[in-house]
C-alpha cells in the first residue's frame, strides 16, 4: 500500500464559535480522482482549502505524499508551527484552482502561468514562457496568451487559472468549486480539461456540484454534511444504491433535476 | 491702486528661484512621504498587531493636527530634543512626516482592497510575502490609490506655503516680502495663486494621462 496522496486526520476546523470540521479522516489515493460532495456549509471548501494549507486547522494534521504540511502535531496533542520555507516546499507538490479563477489582473494570459516559474524557479523569461505557453496549448488557449483576464470569458479564464497550476508540475490537484460562476457551456470546457488531466493519471481532489462530472470521472467519492464525512466509496455505491439516508436525499435533488441519466 | 505688473517684472530672479525652490521641496516631500507611507502601510499589513497599533496611534496625532503646528514643533521644538535643522531641512523632514500619514492610509486602503483570493493564488504558486507585495499586491492597487495620491501630491504641494513662517525662502515667503517692502499685496498674491494654480493643473493632468495609461490594471470586471 503506497502512501496516501493526502492523508487527513481527526481534522478539526473551528471559525471562532462555530465548528466547521468535526474531526475528518480520509485518505486520497495517488492517482485518482476524488469528488467532494455535500450541501453548501457542510465544509467542504475548508476541507479543501486546508488541504492547501490556505487555512490552518484547529486540530488535527494533514500530510501531503508522506510530508505534515503546516503543523506537526504529538500524541498529546501540542501542535507545533512548521517553518514557512518547508511549508512552501511542501505545498509546491499542489495545485490549487479556484471558483473565483484569481487570475492577476495586471498580467497576461502567458503572464499568469509564466509568474512563478520566472519569480519562484528562477526560469529566465523564455525558458518560463515555453513552458507556460505548452500549459496553455494543452488547455487549448494558445491563441489567447497575450488576453489580460478581462478580455477573456469566465471559462477561459479558469483554463488559465488551470494551466497556471499545472505548469508547476503539482503532483496533486486541488479544484474549489471550479465551475459554480461558470454558465452550463463554460461549465463544459472547464470539465473537458480536468477529464483530459484525470485520463493522464494526476491525483485530483475536486470539490464541486457537478455530480454528472463526480459520477463519471470520479474514482472515490466523498459526502460531506455538517463538517462530518458521512461516506466514501467508489461512485457506483454512492449514486446507485446510497445506504446513508441523508445522502440519498442529497441526491434526490439532483435526480429530481434530471441528472439520473447520467447514472 | 492699479496692478503694477512691474513688481513682478523687476523682482523676477528672486520669484524664480522662490518658485524653484517650492517646486523642489514639494517634489522631493512627496517622493518621501510616498514611500515613507507605502512602509508604514506594508508595516501596518504585516508587521504584527503591536506595530500596527504604534503606527495608529502615530497617525491619528499627524492627521489630528494642523500642519502649521506640527512644522512649528519640528522647527522650534527640535532643539529642545537635540534635533536642530536648518529651515529647509525641516520643513522637507516635517512635509515628509505630515503626508507619510496621509499616504500610509491610501496605501491600508489600496491593500485592503485588493482581493484575498489574488493573494492566495500567489500563496498556492509558491511565491513568498515580499513577492506577493511586489508582484501582486502593489501593481494590483496602483490603479487604486492613484487618483487618492494625485490628491495628496496637490494637498502637499499647497502645504509647502506653509513652510514660509519657518523663514524657508520658498515662493510664498519671498512674493510676501516684495509684497509688504513695496506695498504690492495684491500683485505679489495673484501671482502666487496664479502659479499653485498653474501647478495643480499640470499634476492634475499628469495624473489622468497615468490613470488613462493604467486603465488594464482595473480588476473590477467580475
Amino acid at each position: 500500500m503506497s502512501v496516501p496522496a493526502i492523508a487527513v486526520r481527526n481534522l478539526v476546523k473551528t471559525f471562532g464559535d462555530s465548528t466547521v470540521l468535526h474531526g475528518i479522516d480520509l485518505d486520497i489515493v495517488q492517482g485518482q480522482v476524488s469528488c467532494v460532495i455535500g450541501p453548501s456549509g457542510s465544509g467542504k471548501s475548508t476541507l479543501l482549502r486546508c488541504m492547501a494549507f490556505l487555512e490552518e486547522a484547529t486540530r488535527g494534521t494533514i500530510a501531503i505524499n508522506g510530508e505534515v504540511l503546516g503543523f506537526t502535531e504529538n500524541a498529546q496533542g501540542h501542535r507545533e508551527r512548521i517553518s514557512a520555507a518547508t511549508n512552501r516546499s511542501i505545498r509546491s507538490q499542489i495545485g490549487m484552482v479556484f471558483q473565483q479563477f484569481n487570475l492577476w489582473p495586471h498580467m497576461t494570459a502567458l503572464g499568469n502561468v509564466s509568474e512563478a516559474l520566472k519569480t519562484v524557479h528562477k526560469m529566465n523569461r523564455k525558458a518560463a514562457e515555453d513552458v507556460a505557453m505548452a500549459q496553455l496549448v494543452k488547455v487549448g488557449l494558445e491563441a489567447r496568451a497575450g488576453h489580460y483576464p478581462s478580455q477573456l470569458s469566465g471559462g477561459q479564464q479558469q483554463r488559465v487559472a488551470i494551466a497556471r497550476a499545472l505548469a508547476l508540475k503539482p503532483k496533486i490537484m486541488l479544484f474549489d468549486e471550479p465551475t459554480s460562476s461558470l454558465d452550463p457551456e463554460l461549465t463544459g470546457e472547464v470539465l473537458n480539461v480536468m477529464r483530459d488531466l484525470a485520463a493522464e493519471g494526476m491525483t485530483m481532489v475536486v470539490v464541486s456540484h457537478e455530480i454528472g462530472f463526480a459520477a463519471t470521472v470520479g474514482q472515490q467519492i466523498i459526502f460531506l454534511d455538517h463538517g462530518k464525512v458521512l461516506f466514501t466509496g467508489p461512485p457506483q455505491d454512492v449514486f446507485k444504491r446510497p445506504r446513508n439516508p441523508r445522502l440519498e436525499q442529497f441526491l434526490d435533488t439532483y435526480i429530481d433535476r434530471g441528472a439520473s441519466m447520467l447514472l | 491702486m492699479t496692478f503694477d505688473i512691474n513688481v513682478i517684472v523687476g523682482n523676477l530672479p528672486e520669484i524664480l528661484s522662490g518658485a524653484w525652490l517650492t517646486i523642489l521641496i514639494w517634489i522631493v516631500a512627496t517622493l518621501a512621504a510616498a514611500v515613507l507611507g507605502f512602509l508604514v502601510a506594508a508595516a501596518r499589513r504585516f508587521g504584527g498587531v503591536a506595530l500596527d497599533k504604534a503606527f495608529g496611534v502615530a497617525i491619528a496625532v499627524l492627521r489630528g493636527t494642523p500642519f502649521l503646528i506640527q512644522i512649528f514643533l519640528v522647527y522650534y521644538g527640535g532643539p529642545f530634543v537635540g534635533l536642530s535643522l536648518d529651515p529647509i531641512p525641516a520643513g522637507v523632514v516635517g512635509l515628509s512626516i505630515y503626508g507619510a500619514a496621509y499616504f500610509s492610509e491610501i496605501f491600508r486602503s489600496g491593500f485592503a482592497a485588493v482581493p484575498q483570493g489574488h493573494i492566495e493564488a500567489g500563496i498556492c504558486v509558491g511565491l513568498t510575502q515580499g513577492q506577493i507585495v511586489r508582484r501582486i499586491l502593489l501593481p494590483e492597487m496602483t490603479m487604486l490609490v492613484l487618483p487618492p495620491s494625485v490628491n495628496m501630491t496637490i494637498v502637499l504641494m499647497k502645504e509647502t506655503a506653509v513652510l514660509s513662517i519657518i523663514t524657508v525662502p520658498e515662493l510664498t515667503a519671498t512674493l510676501s516680502a516684495i509684497g509688504s517692502q513695496q506695498y504690492a499685496f495684491v500683485e505679489a498674491l495673484f501671482v502666487l495663486a496664479l502659479f499653485y494654480w498653474g501647478l495643480v493643473e499640470i499634476t492634475g493632468w499628469l495624473g489622468h494621462l497615468a490613470e488613462t495609461k493604467l486603465t488594464r490594471f482595473r480588476f473590477f470586471n467580475i
